[in-house]
Parts: C-alpha cells; sequence; structure tokens
C-alpha cells in the first residue's frame, strides 16, 4: 500500500513537472544575459529594456489592451443577458448558440468570420478583431453567470417585484448586485480569452494589424530571442492575477468548463 | 416568473440582444462558409462570381469530390487523426496519476492541487508552443544529451525541434488539463467502500483498479478524450511552428487555403469536414459515455 503511494505520488510530481517546467524555463531565460536560450549566463534586465523600447511590440500591447478592453465590456453586457435569459425562460436557440462556439474547432469560426468581413467589404483591423472575440467571449461569461444565478435564492427578485419594483429596477437593485461577483469573474475571463486568443486573432487582423500573440508569433517565426521571454513573462503574470481574482470571485469558475 | 404578462416581452429584452449577436456574427458567418464550400474559386482568390456571364448559377460539389478523389487529402486527415489520438492516449498516461491524487488528497489541498493543474492552461497558448522551442533547441542541454548518446551508438544527430515529436510533445502539453478536469470529476465520486470490499475478498490492487476503478471512471475518461482529441485535430500553430515538412496538419491546409492559396470553397470544405468529424466524434463518444455508465450504476 504504501509503495503504490509513493508511485502514484512520483508520477503525479512528474506531470506536475512537465506542466511547469517549461514555463519555468520561458521566466528564467528572459533575465538571461546570452541572446541564446541554451544556458545560463547571468542576470540581466536588458531583455526587459529591448521590450519597453520596441515599438512594434508596444502598439501590439496598445491594440490588444484596447481589444480586451471593448471585447470583454460588451461580451460581459451581453453574456449578462444570455446568462439570466437562459435561467428565467426555456428557450431553443440560444443556449445551442451559446454552447457551440465553445464546441466546435476554433479554427472553424476564424475562417468563417474571415469569409463573413471580406464578402461585406468590411476592413479587417482592430473592429473586425474585437466583434470577432466578442462572439467567442459571450459564451463563456454567460457559462459562469449562469452558474452564478443557479446558487441565487430566486425568490428575492420575486418579493422585490411583489413589493412593486418594475424589473428593471428589480434587476438593479436586487439580482445584479447579488450576481455581481460572477459578472465581475466573466469579464475578467473575457478579457483574458481576448489578450490570449492567437487562432480566430490570427484570421480575422488582416494584415496590418498586430497583437501581442500575433506579434510573438511572428517573432519566434522568424528569429527566437529573449524579448520574447521577457513579453511572456509579464504576459503570463498578467494572465496570473486576473485568473486568480476571478477564481476568488466565481468558485465554481474552475469547474464551469467541464459543465459546459 | 411564468405568470406575469410581461414574460413574453421580458423574454426578447433579455435574450434579444445576445442572441442577435451571435445569430449575425457566428451563425450567420457558418452558414455563409456551408454556401462557400458549393462555390467556384475565384479568379484572384475568394469566391467566383455567383452568377457568371453567361447567366448560369455558381452552385456545385467539385471541391468536395476533389477532397474525396486525390489521396493527399484523406491522408493528411488521417495523420491528423493519428496524432490526435497519440495525444489523447499520452495525455490519459499522464493525467490518470495526477487525478488519482487529487480525488485521494484531503479537501484542504484539493482546489490548490486543481489550481495548479489549469493555471498553465491560462498562460498564453504561444507563449507554451515557444517554451518547447527553447527546450528542444539544437543548443539546449536536451538535444546535446539526446545526440551525444545517439554518438556512442554511432548514429547521427538528429534535430528534436522541427519534427513529429516536438509536435506531439507540445500537442500532449497543450491538452493535459482538459483530461484532468473530467477524470478528477469523475474518481472523486468513486465509493471507497467498493474497493474495500473487493480487497476483503482477496482483490489484489492490480485487480482492484482494472475491474473497479478503471471501469467506474470511463465516462471520465470519454470526457476528457473528447476535449483532447477535438481541439487537437484542428491544431495548426503547434504544427506550424514546431513540425517539420511533413507534418502538414488539417490546421495548416486549411491555413493555406485561406490564407495562401486563396482557395475559399476548398478550405471550407475543408473546415466543414473537420467540424463535422469532430461532433460527430463528440457526439459519439457522449453515447458510449453514457452508455457505459448507465451498466456500472
Amino acid at each position: 500500500m504504501r509503495k503504490r503511494s509513493i508511485a502514484l505520488a512520483g508520477a503525479a510530481m512528474f506531470a506536475y513537472a512537465f506542466l511547469y517546467v517549461p514555463l519555468f524555463i520561458v521566466v528564467v531565460y528572459s533575465f538571461n544575459d546570452s541572446r541564446l536560450n541554451a544556458e545560463w549566463v547571468g542576470f540581466t534586465l536588458d531583455w526587459y529594456r529591448t521590450l519597453v523600447r520596441d515599438d512594434q511590440m508596444l502598439t501590439a500591447a496598445g491594440n490588444s489592451l484596447i481589444i480586451g478592453l471593448v471585447a470583454s465590456f460588451v461580451s460581459t453586457a451581453l453574456g449578462t443577458l444570455a446568462g439570466l435569459a437562459m435561467h428565467r425562460y426555456r428557450l431553443r436557440l440560444l443556449p445551442i448558440l451559446i454552447v457551440a462556439p465553445i464546441a466546435i474547432p476554433e479554427i472553424l469560426m476564424g475562417v468563417s468570420l474571415l469569409i463573413f468581413f471580406v464578402l461585406l467589404n468590411f476592413t479587417l483591423g482592430l473592429v473586425s478583431v474585437a466583434l470577432a472575440h466578442i462572439a467567442f467571449c459571450i459564451g463563456f461569461v454567460a457559462i459562469v453567470v449562469r452558474a452564478r444565478l443557479a446558487g441565487m435564492d430566486e425568490t428575492l427578485t420575486e418579493a422585490a417585484r411583489d413589493c412593486g419594483a418594475s424589473p428593471i429596477k428589480a434587476f438593479r437593485y436586487v439580482t445584479l448586485p447579488l450576481i455581481m461577483p460572477g459578472v465581475v469573474a466573466g469579464a475578467l475571463m473575457a478579457f483574458t480569452l481576448s489578450i490570449d486568443d492567437f487562432v480566430i486573432t490570427f484570421f480575422t487582423a488582416g494584415a496590418g494589424t498586430v497583437t501581442l500573440p500575433l506579434q510573438i508569433y511572428s517573432m519566434i517565426k522568424i528569429a527566437v530571442t529573449p524579448e520574447v521571454n521577457a513579453v511572456s513573462t509579464l504576459l503570463m503574470l498578467l494572465t496570473l492575477v486576473l485568473i486568480v481574482i476571478a477564481a476568488k470571485l466565481s468558485p465554481t469558475l474552475l469547474r464551469s468548463q467541464e459543465e459546459s | 416568473m411564468a405568470t406575469r404578462p410581461s414574460t413574453r416581452l421580458g423574454r426578447w429584452l433579455v435574450g434579444g440582444p445576445p442572441l442577435l449577436y451571435l445569430l449575425v456574427f457566428f451563425a450567420a458567418p457558418t452558414l455563409i462558409m456551408v454556401l462557400a464550400s458549393f462555390r467556384s474559386p475565384g479568379e484572384f482568390g475568394g469566391l467566383a462570381p455567383i452568377v457568371d456571364e453567361a447567366g448560369k448559377l455558381d452552385l456545385n460539389v467539385d471541391s468536395y469530390v476533389r477532397f474525396v478523389t486525390e489521396p493527399v487529402f484523406i491522408r493528411v486527415f488521417v495523420k491528423s487523426a493519428w496524432y490526435a489520438l497519440l495525444t489523447t492516449l499520452f495525455c490519459l498516461l499522464l493525467a490518470y496519476p495526477l487525478a488519482t491524487l487529487v480525488a485521494k488528497s484531503s479537501k484542504k489541498y484539493r482546489d490548490l492541487l486543481l489550481l495548479l493543474v489549469i493555471l498553465p492552461f491560462w498562460s498564453n497558448f504561444l507563449i507554451r508552443i515557444y517554451a518547447w522551442m527553447i527546450i528542444l533547441g539544437p543548443n539546449a542541454a536536451l538535444a546535446k544529451v539526446v545526440n551525444g548518446l545517439r554518438g556512442l551508438f554511432g548514429l547521427e544527430p538528429v534535430s528534436l525541434l522541427f519534427s513529429g515529436f516536438a509536435v506531439l510533445v507540445c500537442l500532449v502539453y497543450v491538452s493535459l488539463p482538459f483530461m484532468v478536469l473530467p477524470l478528477y470529476a469523475n474518481l472523486e465520486k468513486h465509493d471507497q467502500a467498493l474497493l474495500d470490499a473487493a480487497q476483503d475478498l482477496g482483490a489484489n490492487a492490480w485487480q482492484r483498479f482494472w475491474r473497479i476503478t478503471f471501469p467506474l471512471s470511463l465516462p471520465g475518461v470519454y470526457a476528457g478524450g473528447t476535449l483532447v482529441f477535438i481541439p487537437a485535430l484542428g491544431i495548426f500553430a503547434i504544427p506550424d511552428i514546431l513540425g517539420g515538412p511533413e507534418d502538414t496538419l488539417i490546421g495548416n491546409l486549411i491555413k493555406q487555403q485561406f490564407l495562401e492559396t486563396r482557395d475559399w470553397p476548398f478550405g471550407s470544405v475543408l473546415s466543414i469536414v473537420l467540424t463535422v468529424a469532430a461532433l460527430v466524434l463528440a457526439g459519439a463518444a457522449a453515447w458510449i459515455g453514457r452508455r457505459g455508465a448507465a451498466r456500472h450504476a
């Protein structure tokens, strides 16, 4: 029995190491005083200095930020409505449209939106990327908000209505404050998904527009420099902070993936 | 709520905006792509005019015929399915001990251990690919060790990067959390009394695993398998960055059709075949999983 649990713990530790060692290496080499990501030479912050002077990278970061803010704001509004609608009413079409973008291969959404925008003569750029990001974020927000609503006492809203509150007032003063942690968690999740998205952005950005993942992609396709490690480290830090906050606000967040 | 007269209106006010958005930016593009798969490619990419000079409507199944008749495309699909299958198997091997450990640990540590599995999934997808570029790179320690060993046996040095091996390792890496989560959700519900009873009746550890734990965990295995297999089938960034010239998968083919050859109809056919294959497999896995669960219940 003891031997078995040691073997089990060993195998599990190996799996954890497999998950973390690669990311750890990226972070460590971002402080390495060598152009080659091969062996440790000495500590430096040069790659971060290169990073903040890299105009293309800063433009890309700015674009990612704008798209992320717009996409998370709009998709949170629409996703909250969707979560509310699915919780309150028996709907047929909406639940399918909420789950489908999450369930189908990502590349399909990328190429179909590419055809869609080009056929409509819609210029590919920041706006088309933001519209695409909103489309795939709505579902994630809706699922988180719905999970929150499922744990809420619906009679509270009913009581407010019975006391004469209009539907809008009941929502504004009773339902919304109660589901707020879910809404904020959904917004943070949408922002993270938007900032990290590569595949759908790749097809909907067109030639002239660059986001952080697209910039990283072209850098590692052409020439690998530890500047990529530096930007990766900062991006990981940002994502980590956002996700930890989101998970604190909505404990079901971690499990919502498998329920969908 | 159902008794209120304003329900119908409320339904549309609440559900309408997200429904409209998803109809315009998800359902319509998908339908347009299905239609595009029945059109001819345009002279300069995109689509040919829907009505040609002779007034004939441009609707045909040429691109589907091309997909079925040219063996190279089927071969890419088979190769993609093979990579996705290997990815699923290796993920299962790694995920089983991990999910077991998390399920057996005390409630205090469980959430933390689970969070540690999920966190890497939230780091940028490209960063995770890039990490393997470093590890498998020609100057890195791993390549030196491997090629040193090969040298002892008089074998030529090999490149770990830009190979099928690199693609597979990275596919397993990015997919692992999707196998661990459903497996954990399943294993956590297992009744320890069953295993104790089996032990009292003289079953050894091996028998207890294969005849109780594993069969009971099959719904989790199928769910995890689906979550790993389907995204792996359509992946394009990993073979694009880490693969060699032979590692063209469906995703790369689709990207080529839309961004290089600009043959939209054929690209649409490939995307549709990929999606249909994915949905059929997901449906089959869900069905088998449910049937298995019913039998063991």
